[in-house]
């Protein structure tokens, strides 16, 4: 049989490569407008109220491993259908360097189970090169985006707090919760050591934004995606809607290998795989839009090589690839004696915590390093799955028992079904993510040796982090223990230290991945411009996290939204003026 | 739903429809006896991969009928229940052992291996299967291996196999009904949270400062659309 690349008959105006933030967001936008869209995703459809793939609400008994993290990488309930590793679709790393790269394969992608952590990028960062001198400034600063983060608060709904806070802008939030018993006790002994603590600002309907959507019923499940819309998920605030307007054929299952183009260089569609057939296809649009994610998007680029563009498409600057950059982690562990043998209530909450710490020492110069971190904070007498009541002997002799003596560590009998009872709701834990200075050495490029089970040549990733992100993660290490031992608790295990770069976790693992088609002013050191728009291709757009030119401390979906609902007003005028 | 209710219920619009056309169905009916179609034991949105994935675990078989009764009766002096709580072996704990150990196989040899070293080491005492020895037999040598930081050194690599299976136990009944029950775990069902109950909050000296409560949501606003005429940010 020969290759054959089966046409599809319809020229679209518009191919969006990938449905998730931002994928989505343009889908929406653009159909809106009266656009024909061909929206393509890797995965399968998605949508959170089938029952045949609800997760939410379920019991851990429901699953035979008691949702262990086995098959899906944060426990079997959690709402993404790839995760660290996907098999068949391989990606490689230098010797030395480290990358763990999160693929999320559905309609809406990564949304479907992120922590609904909805932050707006301040004015510094924007601009964190005229304030410290390293990596680089964006090509357009707070105001320009203000307009559109305005209009995703409203759109999708998030709730959060007025603070005035230099940097952590104020946006349109519904009313946040109250906070939960342990958060009451990690702003006591924050405050007490100098560290704020405000309501989170989590994409989470506390009040409802329309009547497609329900207000969130407390289950604190956002990560196994919900079935009422309660929270945002790009597969059901956004991509739903543009399906609704009938000017969206959805291609699921799709694969992109490449851009195609034509002989002047300008693209004319995108070729995927069919997975359900491994058939070969083509789309034809008049504009091509990626948003398959920071390295999917790149890697898509780098593997559209023709004479035209050798270096693989809208790489004449040899940029693509380069300046990747996720959020540093480090995390600790702690017990508060005076949480033990808790009165037993419902206090499920939201998804993720109802309190954080955003980054509060902007103005010291004499830390080491430059970049800021926020602390996110986690406890609470939470649903039990895999790997509840484990190591309780390295818990249970550290107090006295209900008699008053001192227990042996370890145990069995009903002795050890208190112990479990008593110690539930005791322990919680602290999470710092910051920021990274990103590096043009830190990159995915092509694997020359290696292609995935469609043929495709994988992704190679070289990533190490500097001393400014080490230096960061041991500032997060003091600043838990002052705060586990203001709010009278005991820190536990070792405090990481030196050797294992204090907790740093490595580069990929926060799953704030972007940069690699970075946006800029001057087409020799960039792949963007400011409205996401290829330097060297009018009619390609990357709208995912791609075009970050650096991620503050925030998660980077809000600002993705954002981004990615300008391009698309801009994108809908140069096609009325018929510029591209 | 029972085993033969949730199975007609799949067979309605499934496979077997054409099958239910021709003979009538009735609630003494047991479908099981007139379709090979295997009910799904365990139905929690799998994608087909994973649900083959878990179909071929299930099917395989990692521990002999020997070494499930010991990992029962372990369980059942790990947790023996309490009142009106059913002991470890009573809420599927096995199953759930026997599962674990396939899908995640760094528990296979210290688990194999321990079961084993437990049995040598019962011979060495008694002459006997641990299962076979009295309950106070099988007490002594719990005793000599359940704290870990006391443990005389010859029998560490046993402390060792016991703080494993101490895990397994513990978080298979945890994870089960029964378990969730008894640890009083109250919530995975739509609510409302307005805030920590007042007598909680005062146990704990704390309290909502004026700011907190002004802003938080009110329960009775929860279904109001947001209106944003008099916003500004």
């Amino acid at each position: 049989m020969s290759f054959q690349i089966i046409e599809q008959p319809t020229t679209y105006d518009v191919c969006i490569v990938g449905s998730g933030a931002g994928g989505g967001m343009a889908a929406k936008i653009l159909s809106e407008k009266g656009f024909k869209i061909a929206l393509l995703e890797a995965g399968p459809d998605f949508d959170p109220a089938n029952s045949e793939q609800r997760t939410q609400l379920r019991w851990p008994y429901e699953s035979p491993r008691r949702g262990a993290g086995t098959q899906r990488a944060f426990g079997d309930f959690d709402m993404a259908y790839g995760g660290w590793n996907i098999d068949g679709e391989p990606y490689t790393k230098e010797r030395g360097t480290e990358f763990d790269w999160f693929r999320s394969r559905m309609v809406g992608g990564r949304t479907n189970h992120w922590g609904r952590i909805s932050l707006r990028f301040g004015p510094l960062d924007f601009k964190r090169k005229d304030f410290d001198g390293k990596g680089d400034n964006w090509p357009i600063g707070y105001d320009d985006v203000k307009p559109y983060y305005d209009k995703v608060d409203k759109l999708i709904g998030v709730f959060g707090t007025k603070e005035n806070m230099p940097n952590e802008p104020d946006g349109y939030f519904l009313p946040p919760p109250k906070p939960r018993l342990h958060e009451l006790y990690f702003k006591k002994g924050a405050e007490k050591v100098g560290v704020p603590m405000i309501p989170s600002r989590l994409s989470i309907l506390t009040k409802r934004v329309n009547k497609k959507r329900q207000a969130c019923f407390y289950c604190n499940q956002c990560a196994r995606s919900c079935t009422v819309y309660g929270d945002f998920s790009s597969s059901s605030v956004l991509v739903k809607p543009a399906r609704e307007t009938g000017n969206v054929d959805m291609f699921v299952n799709a694969m992109v290998r490449e851009v195609i183009t034509d002989g002047n260089g300008k693209a004319t569609g995108v070729h995927y795989i069919d997975k359900t057939d491994s058939k070969d296809y083509r789309v034809k649009a008049k504009v091509v839009i990626l948003a398959a994610s920071a390295c999917s998007s790149a890697r898509i680029l780098l593997n559209s090589k023709s004479s035209v563009h050798p270096n693989g498409l809208a790489n004449s600057s040899e940029v693509v690839g380069k300046y990747l950059h996720d959020s540093t982690g480090s995390s600790r562990m702690a017990f508060i004696p005076s949480l033990m043998d808790r009165k037993r209530y419902n206090e499920d909450g939201v998804g993720g915590m109802h309190l954080y710490t955003p980054w509060w020492l902007n103005d010291r110069k004499d830390l080491g390093f430059t970049r800021g971190y926020h602390i996110e904070y986690w406890g609470g007498m939470g649903m039990p799955s895999y790997g509840f009541g484990f190591n309780m002997e390295s818990l249970n002799g550290m107090v006295p028992g209900l008699n008053g003596e001192t227990k042996k560590a370890g145990g069995y009998g009903v002795g050890l079904m208190e112990d479990v009872k008593r110690f539930y709701g005791s322990t919680l834990g602290l999470s710092g993510r910051g920021e990274s200075i990103p590096r043009a050495e830190n990159r995915c490029e092509i694997d020359n040796n290696k292609v995935d089970k469609y043929g495709i040549p994988v992704l190679k990733f070289h990533y190490k982090w500097s001393d400014e992100e080490v230096k960061q993660a041991a500032h997060m290490q003091d600043t838990f223990e002052e705060i586990i031992s203001g709010m009278g608790g005991i820190a536990l295990g070792q405090k990481p230290g030196k050797e294992s770069n204090y907790g740093l976790e490595n580069p990929g693992r926060i799953i704030h991945e972007v940069g690699t088609t970075r946006m800029g002013s001057d087409p020799k050191t960039s792949v963007l411009n400011e409205y996401n728009q290829a330097h060297d291709v009018p009619n390609l757009f990357v709208m995912d996290g791609g075009g970050f030119v650096s991620q503050a401390d925030k998660n980077p979906t809000w600002t993705i939204l954002a981004l990615a609902w300008r391009a698309s007003d801009y994108l809908a005028e140069e096609l009325k003026k018929g510029n591209v | 739903m029972d085993r033969r209710e949730s199975l007609k219920t799949l067979l309605i619009g499934g496979a077997g429809s054409s099958l239910l056309l021709s003979c009538r169905l009735d609630d003494t009916t047991d479908v099981s006896q007139i379709t090979d179609i295997k009910e799904r034991e365990f139905d929690y949105g799998r994608t087909p991969e994973e649900a083959a994935h878990d179909e071929k675990l299930m099917d395989d078989k990692f521990y002999t009928e020997a070494e499930i009764a010991t990992i029962a009766v372990l369980a059942d002096i790990i947790i023996p229940g309490d009142g009106e709580y059913p002991p470890a072996s009573e809420t599927g704990v096995t199953d759930f052992i026997e599962f674990i150990t396939k899908d995640i196989p760094e528990h296979k040899t210290p688990m194999r291996g321990g079961l084993k070293w437990l049995s040598h080491e019962t011979y060495k005492r008694y002459e006997k299967e641990f299962i076979d020895c009295s309950k106070e037999e099988q007490i002594e040598i719990v005793e000599d291996i359940a704290y870990p930081e006391e443990v005389k050194p010859e029998l560490s690599q046993g402390a060792n196999f016991f703080s494993r299976i101490r895990n397994l136990v513990t978080t298979g009944y945890f994870t089960s009904k029964e378990g969730i029950e008894y640890l009083g775990y109250m919530g995975n069902r739509p609510n409302v949270w307005d805030g920590v109950p007042e007598d909680v909050l005062k146990k704990h000296g704390m309290e909502y400062d004026e700011k907190t409560l002004k802003r938080s949501i009110k329960p009775e606003e929860r279904n109001d659309i947001a209106d944003w005429s008099n916003y500004e940010v």
